[in-house]
């Protein structure tokens, strides 16, 4: 067993992991951190559903945001998948969905302000990335036989929409629904901040206490995730996004001289601004690496390496929680089934941010919060997930029961998708950790935060470069790892 | 159109010539069946053909039939008439079918015998359906040559017959790859023989009998 590749690279990751927590700052701060926890749940079990027109306005704004900058992401994204092949694209699209939605966020505040195109293209953009590597894959696989019993003189677009697409739709369909979800949680992350969505009447509720204000707004969005299929049918979609665009709120109008201020002179480097050229941009990025940067990806990494292992060990746990080799085929376990399922709902539908935003209420700023959030959010997906892969082994009738049947039979067969679901998260991991740092973590989104905070929106930007650039370096890693291991990994499989 | 003509084609497969050269020439109307052992090169020599002749309106019924399994068979038929209609009437009738090509259409398929399966998903259907509509496809193409290769494998007896007919009605030129000597021998004009990448035989049916033609077996 210690032979295999596999397990090697295992180890190295808890080993490294270990080493990680060592050097972690993992210090409960707050006076009362079990009472804080015991109101939140209090608020969860007696919600407080009278202030409908807050709580109203909280999910339309939510749904809102989440229609149109998935609908616009999804449309642009198609668009590049047809040209995804000229290496430009691949990597402005690698590029663009490095960065998280916040940062977009952070970056359009600067010059639309609270205009609804700030909370629009901060959705958008990066999820048009996504879309365009995964639509093109998605049309790559598709059987390339039919396009050539099309009839000479066809049109392009004719013959793409009847050979291409009509063959990939279920998929393209199956997976914009699944990144529609995704975009429920970045819409209502968006509310911390500032836009009128989900995250901003959940500040505010904390901010004064009302805990069962936080629970009904809680309970609400995971109705609203958890009935997703109920209410988000094709045939409705249409009107829907139709709607959508007219409910996103007014905001503030934007000034436009803001817009040409932030390009001119906002994100010039300081030392070219004030003109003192190569000679002072060289000491400016070396204060700026030295002081932010490097601490603040050496934070990143700590984290994302503790909370990847993380992620794995809570994956590991709670699979056989929606397995009915554990859990039953019969009556009381199909029920026991369901309750696992619900678990598991509950946990992946919770955004990472919001999750880290309840913890850090409660415990105070370390990075223990922001280690629980992350392997709660994404071991719910990939427990989700491997648990669905169990129930497709079929085991022989006098296989051993219990934890053997765990250690022997199933985790052996599940362990190869279970780590190539890992290695995909893992860039999603680090991508959230950078970004858990404007809640007060010293990742690079604390430095990124604290210098727009400061109006150096040049520091800033060259900070959500850096960040960018370390989310690719990891995907890259990653994909390596699941070569040389050999996981198999197909568009349809990414969580 | 041109006259149809090949001359000195060759096609080679991982570096082994697999084909030619030879020398191949077409007369409208004229139906031409290509016989051979499996792996002679017929196939090889149909996709040449395909290549040459598509520009001069060659409709191509491959053996995998190319059929797109999530669209109805209406719609896989309609695919044949891509070509005749702007990309917009295309993309309207991939969301809701005029009239007038469900007309136009069904009668094709009730002589093939699957009209009752015009609404369901090519995918769904069994070997023999989905060859017949693979047929109707390239009926309604109404190309000016047809290019099939094996198009009535999967079909037996009476029904092979019924699209053999409809095939050779719609096309009076047409290169078809057969298995079925005898069926070859009745619905074609001419029939080429491959065996080992080359010509071995070309006589016109009517001269040849069933016998003649297993020699190439």
């Amino acid at each position: 067993m210690w032979r295999s590749a596999t397990v090697r690279t295992s180890l190295g990751f808890v080993v490294l992991a270990i080493a990680c927590v060592f050097v972690a700052d993992f210090e409960i701060s707050a006076h009362a951190p079990w009472a804080e926890l015991g109101r939140l749940f209090l608020g969860l079990v007696q919600p407080d559903f009278e202030a409908v027109d807050y709580l109203g306005e909280a999910i339309v704004r939510t749904l809102a945001f989440a229609f149109v900058g998935v609908g616009l992401g999804a449309a642009a994204g198609l668009l590049l998948a047809l040209v995804f092949r000229h290496l430009v694209v691949r990597t402005s699209c690698a590029f663009v969905r490095a960065i998280h939605e916040l940062f977009w966020a952070l970056i359009f505040l600067q010059f639309f302000g609270l205009h609804p195109l700030t909370g629009v293209l901060a959705i958008a953009i990066p999820y048009a990335g996504i879309f365009a590597k995964v639509y093109a894959e998605i049309l790559d696989e598709s059987d390339p036989s039919p396009s050539k019993v099309i009839p000479h003189g066809t049109g392009l677009v004719s013959a793409l929409a009847y050979t291409r697409f009509s063959q990939a739709w279920p998929h393209l369909v199956t997976y914009t629904a699944y990144r529609l979800e995704c975009g429920l949680r970045s819409s209502a992350v968006l509310g911390f901040v500032g836009m009128p969505t989900l995250g901003f009447y959940l500040e505010s509720s904390f901010a004064q206490g009302q805990y069962a204000t936080v629970g009904a707004l809680l309970l609400l969005f995971y109705a609203l995730i958890a009935t997703l299929r109920l209410w988000a049918r094709p045939r409705l979609l249409p009107f829907y996004l139709l709607a959508a665009p007219f409910l996103l709120g007014d905001g503030l109008p934007i000034r436009w001289q803001n817009v040409s201020r932030f390009f001119t002179e906002d994100i010039v480097p300081e030392p070219l601004r004030q003109g003192e050229g190569l000679a002072g941009l060289v000491p400016w990025l070396g204060d700026l690496l030295a002081n932010e940067a490097l601490p603040g990806i050496w934070n990143t990494l700590v984290l994302t390496q503790i909370a990847l292992v993380a992620t794995g060990l809570l994956t590991l746990a709670l699979y056989p929680l929606v397995s009915h080799h554990f859990t039953g085929r019969h009556f009381t376990g199909r029920v026991r089934g369901a309750l696992g399922h619900g678990v598991l709902v509950v946990m992946r539908s919770t955004p990472e941010y919001l999750l880290a935003f309840i913890l850090l209420q409660l415990w105070g700023p370390s990075m223990l919060p922001a280690v629980v959030a992350l392997a709660i959010h994404n071991g719910g997906i990939i427990g989700h997930l491997i648990g669905r892969r169990s129930n497709e082994v079929s085991l022989r009738p006098d296989a051993p029961r219990g934890i053997e049947r765990y250690a022997f039979e199933l985790t052996p067969r599940l362990y190869g998708p279970f780590l190539a679901f890992l290695f995909y998260r893992w860039e999603i991991i680090m991508r959230e950790t950078a970004i858990l740092g404007i809640l007060g973590i010293a990742t690079l989104g604390f430095y990124v935060d604290s210098a727009i905070q400061e109006i150096r929106f040049d520091r800033a930007m060259v900070l959500i470069v850096i960040t960018a650039l370390l989310n690719i370096g990891v995907d890259i890693l990653a994909r390596r790892l699941r070569n040389r291991l050999r996981l198999r990994h197909t568009a349809q499989s990414e969580p | 159109m041109t006259s149809l003509a090949l001359t000195d084609v060759v096609a080679n497969y991982g570096g082994a010539r697999v084909l030619g050269p030879l020398n191949l020439t077409l007369a409208h109307g004229e139906r031409v069946a290509l016989v051979g052992r499996s792996g002679a090169g017929k196939s090889t020599l149909l996709s040449i053909m395909q290549q040459h002749w598509q520009a001069s309106g060659a409709a191509l019924m491959p053996q995998e039939l190319g059929l797109v399994p999530s669209l109805s068979v209406f719609h896989n038929v309609y695919m044949g008439g891509l070509a005749r209609r702007p990309s917009w009437y295309n993309l309207a009738s991939l969301v809701r079918p005029f009239r007038r090509d469900i007309d136009a259409i069904t009668p094709l398929l009730e002589r093939l015998g699957i009209a009752d399966k015009c609404w369901a998903a090519a995918g769904e259907l069994s070997g023999g359906q989905s060859q017949r509509v693979a047929a109707a496809r390239a009926i309604y193409q109404q190309g000016d040559l047809l290019l099939a290769d094996e198009p009535v494998s999967a079909l037996d007896g009476p029904l092979a017959e019924l699209v053999m007919a409809a095939l050779t009605e719609a096309y009076p030129t047409a290169v078809l790859a057969m298995h079925d000597v005898e069926l070859a021998l009745r619905f074609t004009d001419r029939v080429v023989g491959i065996a080992d990448g080359a010509i071995a035989l070309d006589e016109p049916s009517r001269r040849l009998s069933v016998q003649d033609l297993l020699v190439l077996y």
